[in-house]
Parts: C-alpha cells; structure tokens; sequence
C-alpha cells in the first residue's frame, strides 16, 4: 500500500486503514466537505481534489439496532436469536455519519441504550491469514 | 431540480390489471407466478386481449438470480405469456423494482415509441433459507460499508425506528396498530398471504395449543399477543415479527395503454396523471434519518405533474416493508406533518373506513411482499378500489384520485404514481 497521501479513495484503501486502526475520511479541496466513506468525487460541488484526512474516532448514536435474525456473516459469528447483536450508526464529532458495530451495551437491553449516547471508534479483526478483515466498531 | 409540473406530453392509462396468489408456493416458478398474474389481467380486460396490440414488456424482479439461480428473466416470462418478439426489459431498483417497472412503461408510451406496454413484477422468495433471503435482501443496501456493519434490512428499518422515536416519542405500541390495521385489511384480500385479522391469528395459536395439550396462552387482547416475546419475537429491536413482511412469492401485471387508444381495451381506463422517482445515498449519509428524502422528491414530482396536492389523495398504497415505513411514508407523501404520522393507525384515520384510507390491500405487510412484484401490486389495487372492484374491503364512497408510494432499499429509491379515473 503507497503512502497515505496516494492511497487511491476506494473501499480497499479505506479498510486497509480500519486494518491500520485509521478511521479515515476524505476532505474535498475545493469546497472542504468531509465525507466517510471516502468518495472519489464529492456529491457537494463535484470536485475531484481530495485528501485523506484521520478523524477522531469520537461520535455519538444517531440510530441503532439490536438484530436478532441475523445474517450468515453473523451467525458464523456466534449471533442468533439467543444472542443479538448491536449496530448503528454514529455521527462523528467531525459531523459525517458511518454504519458500524457497537460494543459495550446490552443487546438484550435495548430500550435502555440512548441515542446520543457518546462512541468512540473500535477496530475488530475476523479471519485469518490473506482472508483477515478489519470491522469498524464504536465502544460505549 | 425542481419538480417537473408539466403534465406527461402523452397521456397514459392502466386498461386491465391482476396479480397471482400471494403465499409460498413450492411448487411454482417465478415465470409460474408471472403466467397466474398474467391470466388474471387478460381476462379482466373489458374488452379482451389482443396480444398483437402489445408493443413492450417491463418486468420488475429484484434478485431472480439470487434466489432462483436465474438471470435474464424479461424474455423468459414474456415468452411464457406468448409475447415473442416483443422487446422485454427487466427492471432493478431493489424492493422498487415494480414500480420504477411502471415508471419505464408509462415513458415508453408517454414518449411514443410505444402504444401498449406489459407491465408486469414478480418474486419467488421462499425457495431460500430464512439466513440467504436476509443475505439477499441485505444485498439492496452497500455491501461496502453498511452490510459488514451488521445491518440487516430489519435492521435498517429499526435504526430508523429508533431515531424517529427519539425524535417525536413514538412508541413501539403506536406501530403495532400498523399491523394491526394492515392484517385487518388483508383479512378481506383473499390473495394476501396472511388473509386473517391477528384476532383470528390469535385464536387459532390458542387452538393449536389445546389440541396439543399445552399451556393455553394468556392474551387477553391482541396488544397482549404482539408483547408476547414468544409469539411476536424481536427480529432486530425495536421491530417484531408482526412488525416485518413476510417472505412471499407472487407476480402482478399491468396493461398500460396510450390515452387515445385505451377505448380498445376498457370503457373505464384509470389514467395515470402523475409518475415520480428519485434516489438516495446509503442511511448513514442522509442529514435526516427519520424521513426519506427520496420519497418527498419522487411525491413532489408526481403532485406537480399531476397539478394535485396531498389533501386530494382519496388512497394510498404505500410500501409498508415494515411498520415504521408506513409511518414514515404517510408523511413523506404530505398526507401528515413531519411527527404526526405514527398515532394515525392507532386514531382510525388511515383505516379502510378512515379520512385517508393507508394499504386497504392488507400493504406488503399482511397481502405479503414479493419485491419486484410489489410496486406494480399496489397499482393493481389502487385500480380495483378506483372501479369499485375490491369486494369487501372496498372504501366507502368514490376514489377519483389514487396514489402508489413504492421504495427500493432503505429509499435508495423511490417512485411515486398518481392515478384518476375521470368517468
């Protein structure tokens, strides 16, 4: 993987950053939005001038879920019925929005959880060898 | 870009319409399903079919490919109907791919490349685990960010669900009277899957378990039977069962005509005077997780195409997917302020015999939800309410003007139709 400054603006690249323990976001040039996931272009003023730019990693709940029937990915996982899973989506100090897994609240408590409930960003690596993946997660 | 308020530069109208059996169905296809959807809209043509006079074929189907191990499916079901060589075109836009399947009909014709087109949608679902529907109905959103977070389509809906409950208090009560308002509608749609009221669903568990011997449940009410965390288990918080549509398979047609030529098919055409679609990003890159943009875009459209405005809307057909959608739906469509929406079910108003009549079909949530084929459904009931042809669950009075509100995804798509009947 080139150095940060030419890491092409690609799903890959974002996750071999999530690998590196990076949330990274993308700051278009010409009008300063920041957008995670990271974009080629931006949707705003549709320049192709980005740069790679580290986040805080700090955010709060804006939605979340406690999933109970759950996908294969997750039931390999260990996940059911009998264990849920929490999953949400959390706006970053820095103001873009990202799809993660939560950590530290009670799936099986979920109308305790609150939404603004403040997150800080978690790496979670599954798999081995060349088919190892790194999972962006938020911690309560 | 403002909405488009002029009207289609032809005019366009729906001259017979049907839909097959919606349930599970081991034994039938998806090009089974189309040809039952099919025989039901030719012999409800007023003045029979003539399949010479069909110019196109649009097809809406999500994921054949998926869950049947089949591609290429327009050419298929368009030979199965005996419609060689017409040009068949399947359409993809997720749970939105029946109505962006109308979308492409009514332009076909609208811009004249095409007198009578066949519209048509279908899905055949339950071939499939429970575990790979998921995988593949999580597929319509972003397998690159939003699926490895854990998300489920469910789980969607529910985080959803959460931000607009914290934003204006609703509670997971309020939509358990969607449910319940949708299964009383669908108990008077005999192609719905689930063509029962949950009070009959009740007794009928209550009867199961004294045949067995067992413990009889305690339900009082069927607010009690929807807290039973056995009978109404949590499928991704805070959405129950009763709070999903179900897994179907089904198929809807549509023969969509040109205005000047619908006279060769019915005397009572209903004309389509509206068509609006838009797209969205991913949920977490929307500003707004309570309401879908796309919808408000795709509504505004078809309302200034029209020339009509939410208050003269008799009925709407809405996607349901899940409870909260119809919630959210009913105010991206103007009908109710923004966190007005969600105590309507439980008010009567959008019952079948309320102000402003929400899925008198049963919606995808009791009729059943069979992606590709829902969008055109929803036409196909709007079309039998409007001629006063829905037997018991007709609505009281007249319906002059009709609406369809079908999403692909978490309303990554959206398209709107407004439908009339002038006679």
């Amino acid at each position: 993987m080139p150095d940060t400054a030419s890491r092409p603006f690609t799903a890959a690249a974002f996750n071999q950053y999530l690998a590196e323990h990076q949330l990274m976001a993308a700051r278009c040039e010409t009008c300063g939005a920041l957008h995670l996931p990271p974009r080629a272009i931006c949707p705003r003023c549709h320049g192709d001038q980005l740069t790679w730019q580290a986040t805080s990693g700090r955010g709060r709940l804006a939605a979340f879920t406690a999933v109970s029937i759950v996908p294969t990915a997750l039931a390999a996982e260990g996940h059911g019925r009998d264990n849920p899973y929490l999953c949400g989506i959390v706006e970053l100090d820095e103001g873009p929005k990202i799809s993660a897994r939560l950590l530290g609240l009670d799936p099986r408590h979920a109308a305790a959880i609150q939404i603004g409930t403040p997150v800080q960003a978690e790496y979670l690596t599954r798999g081995e060898g060349d088919r190892q993946t790194t999972l962006l997660a938020f911690r309560a | 870009m403002p909405p488009r308020a002029t009207p289609l530069p032809r005019g366009v109208a729906v001259v017979g319409a049907g839909m097959s059996q919606f349930g599970a169905f081991p034994d039938k296809s998806g090009r089974d399903l189309f040809v039952e959807a099919f025989l039901e809209m030719r012999r409800a043509l007023d003045k029979g079919f003539d399949p010479a006079s069909v110019d196109a074929v649009y097809v809406g189907n999500f994921s054949s490919d998926l869950f049947e191990g089949q591609a290429h499916t327009a050419p298929l079901v368009t030979d199965a109907v005996g419609l060689l060589p017409r040009p068949a075109t399947r359409v993809e836009d997720a749970c939105a791919s029946g109505g962006v399947a109308l979308r492409q009909g009514v332009m076909a014709i609208a811009s004249g490349l095409a007198d009578v087109v066949l519209v048509g949608g279908f899905e055949r679902m339950t071939k499939l685990p429970t575990a790979e529907v998921t995988d593949t109905l999580a597929a319509a959103g972003d397998t690159l960010f939003e699926t490895p977070a854990g998300f489920t389509f469910p789980g969607f809906y529910a985080a959803i669900a959460t931000a607009y409950m914290h934003r204006y208090g609703m509670t997971p009560e309020h939509l358990m009277h969607v449910a319940l308002k949708n299964h009383a509608n669908g108990a008077l749609n005999p192609k719905a899957q689930f063509n029962v009221t949950l009070a009959d669903w009740m007794r009928g568990r209550v009867e199961a378990a004294r045949k067995k011997g067992k413990p009889l449940p305690a339900w009082q009410s069927e607010m009690d039977f929807l807290h039973d965390d056995g009978a109404n288990p949590q499928i991704a918080w805070p959405l129950r069962l009763f709070d999903c549509s179900p897994i179907t398979d089904g198929a809807a047609c549509l023969l969509l005509a040109a205005a000047d030529r619908a006279g060769e098919f019915t005397d009572r055409p209903i004309h389509i005077i509206g068509s609006g679609q838009a797209s969205d990003a991913a949920l977490h890159d929307r500003d707004d997780l309570t309401s879908l943009g796309a919808a408000r875009l795709a509504a505004g459209q078809a309302y200034a195409m029209a020339g009509v405005t939410a208050r003269d809307i008799r009925i709407a057909e809405v996607h349901d997917c899940f409870t909260i959608a119809e919630v959210i739906a009913t105010e991206d469509l103007g009908f109710f302020e923004p966190g007005h929406g969600y105590g309507m079910a439980e008010d009567g108003v959008t019952a079948r015999a309320g102000a402003k009549p929400i899925n008198t079909s049963g919606g995808l949530k009791s009729k059943g939800h069979p992606v590709g084929a829902s969008g055109v459904a929803q036409a196909v009931e709007v079309w039998k309410q409007m001629r006063g042809e829905a037997g018991p669950r007709q609505v009281p009075g007249d319906v002059p003007l009709a609406l369809t509100h079908n999403v692909g995804g978490t309303g990554n798509t959206a398209v709107v139709h407004i439908f009339e009947r002038r006679n």
